[in-house]
């Protein structure tokens, strides 16, 4: 066990000299193009927010079956089978046909070539389930349906809410999906995560439509509230144009009114249309809606056949932008609700950092006092091996680009406490060695041996916790996870290749020295 | 050579004692759950300005209609953790509270920290937590039955749930909070308990294949005492380590330090009167435990 070939020694050195100047990069500046790894800083650390948003799907799922009930009243039109009492009740169709067209109907629905009911090969399943309640007919989502459908939407989600963070420009955020029907934000160095929380609380569906008092409108009409809460107005259903058709919105200040506005631009087919309505249209009222609330309801003037127009509505200049940024970004294709929040402010990031790496050199300080004391140059050889474990520790975290949380440096901390077990371990055991065994070689060597199993299962244990906490833990608790995993391996590497290498050298100059530990 | 299997019967006695009160707490006491696990909202703010103290923040929390408020100081005399359940997930509570704030207080104080965590999360929060610890549990029994025989899975298991449940019970007599980073400490003890137990078993079993003729109770002390300065030397480091992060690692960092110190001791404990008394109870002997192939 003492013995090392010079290959494995120059092995040991090169990864061990490696390491360190990885460690120390974070310390240093090098070239970029040389070395660009670091150390990330949690939230915790560096202050930021993270914020978990909850995609509400059950307006999109209503949305769907409003939708397919039509659908599906035409399709079987056309096979002349009429469907009667069709209603959605709890995110079910229910409907009646005639006994004799039941089974052609659910023949339908169950056709893996059905191009009503979408078949996914891959799932071995189709989009809707049908099944006869003997009452009624009963159609919903089946279990893969409702997985597409939430999928989709996530992606049409990510990418809006991806759209609208950058636009407030703040540096590296990270959007990722959870599950699917959550999208994770974190946005580091965000002291204040107002102005985004309230920009990703909003929808932003946007249409433009005509307020009318026809109560025989064939698209239907609905009462609407003002922004103001206070008046009310009613609109028709029907949508002239619809956030979809812009092309960009900018604040503006109105040089005629003085007022803050916003302007926007309409692609071609939005300018048609807004063009046609505003033409046949001149002397109404035409509603701007967003998110269920009308923003304002100018009268037509004239025909805006130009593809651009304003919208007004008492806004400063800070609701202006932010109105234009959500316009520009696009609507959401469901509501989004934050439901974890978690925000740490720069200075108490930076306050934790110091009393960590306070905490790592009392710690550490501490450690290496009672290892001296207790085991003299075996002492001296465990802290040099401890100091360099702690660098290979950050030379790994910064390979893997890590993130350290403040857990995570007591991970470091409590590795340092725990690194010496295994060095004390194989001391002890060479202290009873000696006791028969005289030649200090030989009983090195059975000391190494001999504590290898207890040493092994000690740290296995320990990584098979570390393990549980990575795969189970969120944030920060994860960074504990992390370099208390990463820990256990480098002590390994620094008792049986370092402090064995520093050993074996000490012990190969004293071999004829009595009680040498 | 220290007599440690004189006190068998006593410890044995005493862990018994400590594990009903401790499970009596839990049951009817409970434990104090962080908004992790409660869900909720939590504040750490800093003021600049004396007026701020703890009773007139709990004035003003109060009068805001958030539930059930808790205001403490924090670390410092112008650091406050205020806590509220947040009942009906109001949305824009931090800008009201804000707005509250600033028409008292004006411009006096800071938000360092703001937690909100609505009540679905909470739950998942915590089932994940429970299934956590019972995972590594179940993983620590499988990895020492590979490795030991089932009479050793038994002792280090029994001196595993010891430790986790007289730990929790400190934290329910005390009502310290639980968090995310107390289970977080909680695996550590599985882990650093386990550790402990397994060296000292490792030295049990090495000794039972080298002398046939002595007790197992009498071999427990021998083994107990061949490992004990490795024991108490890795206990002392570590303590140290967490005696460290304790007192100079910040508020955060406190609950889960002294939730590892509490499983530290305990799990060093365990090893010694719990772990080898259940070898004793079942009377372990070359016999029963070693295999053929071992015994070659």
């Amino acid at each position: 066990m003492l013995y090392f070939s010079k290959l494995r020694i120059l092995f040991i050195t090169f990864f061990t000299v490696l390491l360190i100047l990885i460690a120390s990069s974070n310390i240093f500046k090098f070239d970029d193009s040389f070395f660009d790894k670091k150390i990330n800083l949690g939230l915790d650390l560096q202050g930021g927010s993270y914020l978990l948003l909850e995609i509400d799907n059950e307006p999109v799922i209503e949305q769907k079956l409003q939708n397919l009930t039509t659908t599906i009243r035409n399709y079987f039109k056309e096979k002349n089978i009429k469907i009667n009492n069709i209603q959605i009740e709890s995110q079910n169709i229910f409907f009646n046909v005639a006994d004799k067209d039941k089974q052609s109907v659910i023949d339908v629905f169950q056709d893996e070539n059905s191009d009503l009911n979408p078949y996914y090969p891959r799932f071995k399943s189709h989009q809707l389930k049908i099944e006869d309640t003997g009452l009624n007919l009963k159609v919903n989502f089946s279990r893969q349906g409702l997985i597409t459908l939430k999928t989709s939407s996530q992606d049409q989600a990510i990418e809006i809410v991806r759209r609208r963070v950058d636009e407030v420009g703040t540096n590296e955020p990270n959007i990722l999906k959870r599950g699917n029907n959550r999208i994770l934000v974190e946005l580091p160095g965000l002291d204040d995560p107002m102005r985004i929380k309230a920009l990703l609380g909003k929808t932003a569906n946007l249409t433009f439509r005509f307020v009318t008092n026809d109560e025989n409108d064939r698209f239907g009409i609905e009462n609407l509230k003002f922004e103001n809460g206070l008046e009310e107005a009613r609109v028709s259903k029907r949508i002239i144009i619809s956030g979809e058709n812009l092309l960009d919105a900018q604040p503006k200040m109105d040089a005629q009114t003085n007022q803050t506005i916003v302007s926007f631009t309409l692609d071609r087919v939005g300018a048609k249309r807004f063009g046609k309505a505003t033409s046949t249209g001149i002397g109404k009222q035409l509603a701007i809606v967003l998110d269920g609330k009308i923003i304002s309801a100018p009268v037509v003037q004239d025909t805006i056949a130009s593809g651009s127009g304003q919208i007004s509505g008492g806004f400063t200049f800070q609701s202006a932008t932010d109105l234009a940024l959500l316009l520009r970004s696009g609507a959401l294709p469901a509501p989004l609700e934050i439901i974890e929040e978690r925000t740490v402010g720069p200075d108490l990031g930076q306050d934790s950092i110091n009393a960590g790496m306070i905490a790592l050199a009392i710690g550490f300080l501490l450690v290496i006092i009672f290892m001296f004391v207790k085991y003299k140059i075996f002492g001296v050889i465990t802290n040099v091996t401890l100091i360099i474990n702690l660098f290979i520790l950050l030379g790994i975290l910064t390979l893997f680009e890590a993130t350290l949380t403040l857990p995570g440096i007591a991970g470091i901390i409590l590795t340092v406490g725990m690194a010496v077990d295994a060095n004390v371990l194989i001391f002890e055991r060479i202290k009873e060695e000696l006791k028969d065994e005289k030649n200090n070689i030989l009983a090195f060597d059975g000391g190494y041996t001999k504590s290898r199993t207890a040493i092994l299962d000690a740290n296995i244990t320990t990584l098979l916790a570390a393990v549980i906490l990575f795969f189970m833990g969120s944030g920060p608790v994860k960074g504990f996870a992390v370099t208390l995993g990463v820990g256990i391996f480098t002590t390994l590497f620094s008792v049986y290749f370092i402090a064995r290498l520093f050993t074996s050298i000490y012990v190969s100059r004293n071999k004829d020295k009595e009680k040498l530990i | 050579m220290i007599s440690f299997n004189k006190y068998y019967n006593h410890f044995n006695l005493l862990s018994s004692v400590l594990i009903v009160v401790s499970l009596l707490l839990l049951i009817f006491k409970g434990l104090n759950f962080g908004i992790d696990f409660k869900g909720g909202t939590l504040i750490e703010l800093r003021s600049t300005d004396t007026k701020i103290n703890v009773s007139s923040l709990r004035d003003k929390f109060n009068q805001m209609d958030l539930g059930d408020v808790s205001v403490k100081k924090f670390g410092n005399d112008t650091d406050f953790l205020v806590k509220f359940e947040n009942k009906d997930n109001k949305k824009n509570i931090i800008e009201e509270i804000k707005k509250n704030l600033d028409n008292s207080f004006g411009n006096n104080y800071d938000f360092r920290r703001v937690e909100n965590v609505g009540p679905k999360v909470s739950a998942e929060l915590l089932k994940s937590g429970v299934i956590a610890i019972s995972l590594s549990l179940a993983l620590m029994l499988i990895y020492i039955w590979i490795r030991f025989e089932w009479q050793f899975s038994l002792g280090a298991i029994l001196a595993l749930f010891h430790d986790v449940i007289v730990t929790l019970g400190v934290f329910s007599l005390f009502s310290l909070e639980i968090n995310l980073s107390i289970i977080a400490a909680v695996l550590t003890i599985v882990g650093y308990s386990m550790n402990d137990t397994v060296v000292i078993f490792d030295r049990v079993r090495e000794n039972l294949r080298k002398y046939s003729d002595i007790k197992i109770f009498e071999l427990t002390n021998i083994s107990i005492n061949e490992t004990l300065s490795r024991t108490i030397i890795t206990s002392a480091t570590t303590l140290l380590a967490l005696l460290a992060i304790y007192l100079f690692g910040g508020e955060i960092l406190k609950g889960f330090s002294l939730a590892m110190i509490l499983g530290v001791v305990f799990g060093t404990y365990s090893s010694i009167y719990i772990a080898n008394t259940v070898l004793v109870r079942l009377r372990v002997s070359q016999k029963t435990v070693l295999r053929e192939d071992d015994l070659k």
